[in-house]
């Protein structure tokens, strides 16, 4: 595979990512494919940098890395969102969470 | 290829699987895939990096993250919302559009893989790029002390008090 196919590859998961976000009902789900999606945007940073696309750096290693370390944050705040959440409404359906609404 | 496989496999998986335990395995074994994948492409330090902090950290917050929420399975809701239709044209729409720019764009056809240089990767991160590392590891400690504070009970502010 050349550029083009490891690209295709990371659309492909960004799309079954998106797809997922947009379309299940679970809290947790949803956080599981924000992941998804932030993977897909790693690879293709890393596929720029293998085929030495935009720089003789490895910038795109590096901000992969980067990309990681935020990833983790955002799960490990956004879980604890889920928790406190779930634990006040005793459900993780996001459909249900319509206070504001009413 | 095997690898591409696993990755949209587990993808897929992960969003249609009902329920949530499997798609937290099915996306474990997409990150295990795209780890793989990443050694293929001469980043090892990234493909580890992969396997230390998704496999190993985001995976398991996750898994207990379910444990903690989901009371016994007994009767499995519906997976998707009434918009799933057009979420699916959505996600259809973004790959359509990135898909033809894709196509458009006339890549370098070289299929040459440049390995990573671990050494000069180091001196990078620590002198061209040492400030976005500092504001990751400051994002860092902002997130555990958030996490800390979102996940606390309230019932122990009362014990305390």
């Amino acid at each position: 595979m050349g550029l083009t196919g490891y690209l295709f590859l990371s659309l492909a998961l960004f799309g079954i990512g998106a797809f997922g976000f947009l379309s299940r009902r679970n809290a947790i789900m949803m956080l599981i494919c924000i992941e998804l999606m932030l993977n897909a945007v790693n690879l293709s940073l890393v596929a720029f940098n293998a085929f030495d696309y935009y720089a003789t750096d490895d910038a795109g290693a590096i901000f992969s890395l980067l990309i990681m370390a935020v990833a983790a944050a955002e799960a490990t705040v956004g879980l604890a969102l889920v928790i406190a959440i779930i634990r006040t409404r005793q459900t993780p359906e996001v459909d249900e969470y319509s206070d504001l609404k009413e | 290829m095997v690898l591409a496989i696993g990755v949209i496999g587990g993808g897929l998986a992960a969003v249609l699987l009902r329920n949530v335990i499997h798609s937290a395995v099915a996306m474990m074994v997409c990150f295990g895939a795209l780890a793989g994948t990443y050694a293929l492409l001469g980043a090892p330090i990234v493909a580890a990096a992969q396997v230390l902090i998704y496999l190993g950290a985001i995976s398991v917050l996750i898994l207990f993250a379910i444990m903690l929420t989901q009371a016994g399975d007994a009767n499995l809701p519906v997976p998707f919302q009434r918009q799933a239709p057009i979420a699916a044209i959505v996600a259809l729409l973004i790959v359509g559009v990135v898909g033809w720019a894709l196509v458009q764009t006339p890549w370098p056809n070289g299929s040459v893989i440049v390995p990573v240089d671990l050494n000069a990767l180091a001196a990078a991160i620590f002198n061209d790029y040492a400030l976005p590392f500092e504001i990751v590891a400051f994002l860092l400690l902002a997130a555990i002390i958030g996490a800390i504070y979102l996940a606390r009970r309230p019932e122990e502010d009362e014990r305390a008090n």
